[in-house]
This record gives C-alpha cells, sequence and structure tokens, in this order.
C-alpha cells in the first residue's frame, strides 16, 4: 500500500466461507440466531457510513434463523445454505418488505409475493437480511442515481462502489453480508464486484428466473450472486438457477454442481485475450493486473489465444438503443394508479400520470425513457432501433466463432478501478463508456464471472472478467478459481 | 440517422413518455439526447442489409429448443384485495383516478 492509503477510509472486513460458517452450524458451535445477530450488529456498525441497506427484514431472517437452529438440533440433515446471512438487491421482491429498485416512484409499495430467486435462497437456508441499496431501477454505474443516496465503497470511502449493484457489492466487500443478489443488465454486478473487490456472476440468459425482478431491460436482465470467493459463488448460483414456469424466457437445461465443477483444474483450456479489451483508454495499472491474472492462468497450464472481437466498438450504442427503448415501455406501469406514489396535485388523470411519474422519477431514468421513446417513436424505429437489433446480432455471432476456439475469453472488467463520487455525474456519455467492456456479453447473453485480480498502487481493486459461452458457467468458474487461487 | 432532436421533438417525446418536463430540464434533455444520438450514430459505418433483428437471444442459448419460449400456462393470480391493498386509491372493487370526462 502507498502512503496516501493512510488517509483512505476503509471498511474492507472479508466474510468467512460458506465451508467454514457450515462446519459450525452442523456441529453446533455456530448458532444461526447468533450468526445473523452479528450480521444485524455489523449492519448497525457501518451502515449509517456506506448506505448500504435500505431496509431490514428482521423478524424474517430471525424466524428463518431459528428454523436452521432447530434443524441442527436435532440432528436432520441442513441445506446447502443453512444459516447463510444473504443481502437482496432491492430490485428484487421479498413478500411484504419494501421493494422501492432504488426510486421514489415505489415508495411505500409492499410486494405481495417473493422473487423466484429469494424464495430459492431461502428454501436453501439461507436468512435474508433485507434490501440492499442500488440505482434507480437499476440504471447506472455508480450507484449515485439512487433516490436513497449512494453507497460508498467499503474500499475507499470517498469511492463510488459500481453500479448498479453497488449495496450488492459493497455489502460483500465490507462484511454486511456473506453473500447478496445483484442484478445486471450492462455490468450491473460484474462492474461493481471489479470496484469493491469481491466476485460477481453473470449467468447465461434465462438461467436464473427473472419472477419477482422489477423490470429495467427485459431482454438483457439477469439475477446473480455476489460473494468474496468463487466456490461460494458458484454454490449460490446452484441454488438460484433452473427452470421456473412462472419465466416464460427460463432455460430448462440442467444445473451442473457449479462449485464442484470449479474444483477442476484449468489444465489445458484455451482463454482467448481480445485486442479490443486492451486498447485505447484502458487505465494503465487496470491493464498491468489484468496481465498478471493472465499470467497466472498461463503458469496453471492454460493456453492462451490471442482474438479479435472486432465489433467491440459498437456495443455501447446498440446497448443503450436496446436497454433505453425496453426500458420505456416497462416503466409505463409506473402511472400512480394500482402502486407505489401518486401526485397529490392532479385533476385530470393524464396530469396524474405526468406529475406521478415526473415527481416519482430520477434524472437518470427519465433521461432513459425519453431517448427509448424517441428510438421507438414513427420515423426513427428503423434507423435507431432496428438497426440496434440488427447488429445486436452481429455481436452475438462474433462471440459464437470466438468460442468454437476457446474456452474462456478474459478482459478487464472496467477501464478504470472505482473513480470518486461526483466524477462523472456531470457527462451521462462518459457515464456510459464506464459499461465499455460488460455489455457485449449481457446483449449476446453469455454468462461470465469478475474475479478479484489483484489492486493497484493505491490498494484499490480491479477485476477480471471472465466470459463464457451460453450454458458454460463451469468454464467461467474453473478459470476464476485459478486467477483467486494465484492470490494477485 | 443523423437527425438532431429540436426542442418540439423533445416536448412531444416527453408528451409520448408522459413526463412533465420543466422548461430547464427540458433544455438538459435536449443537450444530452443529441450528444448521445450523435455517439450512436457510429452504428451507421456498419452494412446491415439483409441481418435478422435479435430481439431477444433465447435462440442462441439452446440450439436444442432448450433456450426457446416456454407455451402459455394459465395460473391463479394474485386475488383482488391483495392487489387493492396497495393502490393509492380504490373503491376495494376497483382503482379510482382523477376524472376522464368533463361534463
Amino acid at each position: 500500500m502507498s502512503s496516501e492509503s493512510k488517509t483512505v477510509e476503509s471498511y474492507v472486513a472479508k466474510p468467512r466461507t460458506l465451508a467454514d460458517l457450515r462446519a459450525g452450524i452442523t456441529a453446533g458451535t455456530t448458532k444461526a440466531a447468533d450468526l445473523a445477530a452479528s450480521y444485524y450488529d455489523r449492519i448497525a456498525e457501518v451502515n449509517p457510513r456506506l448506505n448500504v441497506y435500505l431496509s431490514l427484514t428482521r423478524e424474517r431472517a430471525l424466524a428463518q434463523a431459528a428454523r436452521v437452529d432447530e434443524t441442527a438440533a436435532k440432528g436432520d440433515p441442513l441445506p446447502p445454505l443453512a444459516g447463510i446471512p444473504v443481502g437482496i438487491k432491492d430490485v428484487l421482491v421479498m413478500e411484504g418488505a419494501p421493494a422501492t429498485a432504488g426510486s421514489r416512484i415505489l415508495e411505500g409499495y409492499r410486494p405481495p409475493y417473493d422473487a423466484t430467486a429469494v424464495a430459492r435462497l431461502e428454501a436453501a437456508g439461507a436468512v435474508l437480511l433485507g434490501k440492499v441499496n442500488c440505482d434507480e431501477f437499476a440504471m447506472g454505474s455508480s450507484n449515485e442515481n439512487s433516490a436513497y443516496g449512494p453507497v460508498r465503497n467499503p474500499v475507499d470511502t470517498e469511492r463510488v462502489p459500481g453500479g448498479s449493484s453497488g449495496g450488492s457489492a459493497a455489502a460483500v466487500a465490507a462484511n454486511m453480508a456473506v453473500a447478496t443478489l445483484g442484478t445486471d443488465t450492462g455490468g450491473s454486478i460484474r462492474q461493481p464486484a471489479s470496484f469493491c473487490g469481491v466476485v460477481g456472476v453473470l449467468p447465461t440468459y434465462g438461467r436464473v428466473s427473472r419472477y419477482g425482478l422489477i423490470a429495467f431491460a427485459s431482454s438483457l436482465d439477469r439475477v446473480g450472486p455476489f460473494a468474496a470467493n468463487v466456490r461460494d459463488a458458484a454454490t449460490l448460483l446452484g441454488v438460484i438457477a433452473g427452470l421456473d414456469p412462472r419465466d416464460a424466457t427460463s432455460s430448462s437445461a440442467p444445473v451442473p454442481d457449479y462449485a464442484a465443477e470449479s474444483d477442476k483444474p484449468v489444465e489445458g483450456l484455451r482463454i482467448g485475450i481480445p485486442a479490443e479489451y486492451f486498447a485505447d483508454g484502458l487505465d494503465s495499472e487496470v491493464r498491468a493486473a489484468i496481465e498478471r491474472g493472465i499470467a497466472a492462468l498461463q503458469a496453471a497450464g492454460c493456453t492462451l489465444k490471442p482474438i479479435s472481437l472486432p465489433l467491440t466498438k459498437y456495443a455501447v450504442p446498440v446497448y443503450y438503443l436496446v436497454a433505453t427503448a425496453e426500458a420505456s415501455a416497462n416503466l409505463a406501469r409506473f402511472d400512480g394508479v394500482r402502486y407505489g406514489y401518486r401526485s397529490p396535485s392532479s385533476d385530470t388523470l393524464s396530469a396524474m400520470y405526468s406529475n406521478s411519474r415526473d415527481e416519482g422519477f430520477g434524472a437518470e431514468v427519465k433521461r432513459r425513457i425519453m431517448l427509448g421513446t424517441y428510438a421507438l417513436s414513427a420515423g426513427y424505429y428503423d434507423a435507431y432501433y432496428l438497426k440496434a437489433q440488427q447488429v445486436r446480432r452481429l455481436l452475438a455471432e462474433e462471440y459464437l466463432r470466438a468460442f468454437a476456439d476457446v474456452d474462456a475469453i478474459v478482459t478487464p472488467t472496467a477501464p478504470t478501478p472505482a473513480f470518486k463520487l461526483g466524477e462523472k455525474t456531470g457527462d451521462p456519455l462518459a457515464m456510459y463508456l464506464a459499461d465499455i467492456y460488460t455489455v457485449t456479453a449481457s446483449l449476446a447473453g453469455i454468462c461470465g464471472v469478475t474475479v478479484p485480480s489483484g489492486t493497484t498502487a493505491a490498494g484499490l481493486p480491479v477485476g477480471m472478467q471472465v466470459l463464457a459461452a451460453h450454458l458454460n458457467e463451469s468454464a467461467a468458474f474453473r478459470v476464476a478459481r485459478a486467477v483467486e487461487a494465484a492470490k494477485l | 440517422m443523423s437527425a438532431r432532436v429540436s426542442v418540439e421533438e423533445v416536448e412531444r417525446v416527453a408528451e409520448l413518455a408522459h413526463l412533465e418536463l420543466t422548461p430547464q430540464e427540458s433544455g438538459a434533455m435536449l443537450g444530452d439526447l443529441n450528444a448521445i444520438l450523435d455517439y450512436v450514430a457510429e452504428l451507421n459505418e456498419l452494412d446491415t442489409t439483409g441481418v435478422e433483428p435479435l430481439a431477444q437471444v433465447n435462440e442462441l442459448v439452446d440450439a436444442a429448443g432448450q433456450g426457446a419460449l416456454r407455451a402459455d400456462l394459465r395460473l391463479p393470480s394474485l386475488d383482488r384485495a391483495t392487489v387493492m391493498a396497495q393502490a393509492p386509491e380504490t373503491d376495494q372493487a376497483f382503482f379510482k383516478v382523477p376524472k376522464v370526462i368533463e361534463r
């Protein structure tokens, strides 16, 4: 660490591993109720500074912990996440708990059901601590678009945690949960994982049900886990993945034992290194950290293959047209009629719609609704939306060709380490360009894992993005394990 | 695709999106939209003649059809009382809104 790090305010604290906690709970030396209480103490201590949790589901968590302790006391077999404290991004619904999506427009809303991923975690024994902060409707790359204030990065509180799942990443980095759920539409799991120095998983589109996820862009939205290590993230994905009839795009492909898959050696795996992800605009310290990660993969017996993905530079424009078009349609439902915020000062229906939306939505959400509405409007549909969908196919095909020759592709997750609060808020386009390395995988529907690959001289984490073909999460986990094992 | 947005277009789009923008918000939106649209105009460099649009990726996820959309299903939905409890204003049976038609 350099001398300047003395002035950095940090809250980093690594959670214990699932295996360790599980052994304690099985043996009766760790009580799930005590573990939950200790996490609520930790949250009470650091949340006023970090602003990670927006609401706590204490009653539900303690009831679940009591059930786990009862099962353990009887000596009955325990499910895979028995007693594990988990935080949930506030775009996923939990019955009866606030679900704000980081927006004023959902103030007061209490959803009457659980998201599938939430229900599956709880069925596997997880103790759900509460709802964590995020950019409004998951739109943002810094968590500064939350109507409830930004999350601070536990590594350095003057910096952003990334977004939109900033709270999910920060919770794990600061040991305010053992693991969390986040969502990723254009990089919203991978980029905050990189900024906070934790592991984040982008599952294949359709791998995890979107039922109970407040929609941003339905053809891109994914639910995935954050954890402090790759194996734990793999275990969580195994719990939440799989067919759900309530999400029509959910895949029926069998769910492998991802944790066991992640234990397999990487020797002989072919790793693609795309030149376009190491070009101008990449911070030199990020480049150096990723190159150390790549060297570790080579040392572990992987074959490195230089590849080219020349369409990469078109991904951000395609993404911002497709995502905003879908968002403008999805967010039409927030009209002050059925749930959430209604403007009190409207004497006609039309004024009530407009006033409720104007008072309820923040600036970035309005900007995206406007861009999406414009791109879908008469006269511009072909030039913008249709064109973007055509290029989306070309981008996806480019990945499919690449994966014919390699098992995984590794890149930086973001062009820079975590930036300072307020640094990019005045320039929406600059903020969008922070997503340059993550949006391609979102558009193509492929999977990936972000894994810490060392730090900058100032101690800021750098995450490597490991991408793999559709439904080949196992390869991404194996490669990420090898990078993690190098202890960079 | 070199179309640049005018103030009138911003107002028209805001109306389509049911957003009531203040003059100040409209001005900022005009600048932001034009900057973003200039940037996305890069897509014009690519010839996409004959390329099928890709609206969503299920067809790619599993070529054998596992990624295909499932058939429509009839499932029970939430009961009326549960739904109405979340609404800003109801008479228990229907959502209430300000008047739609002047008489």
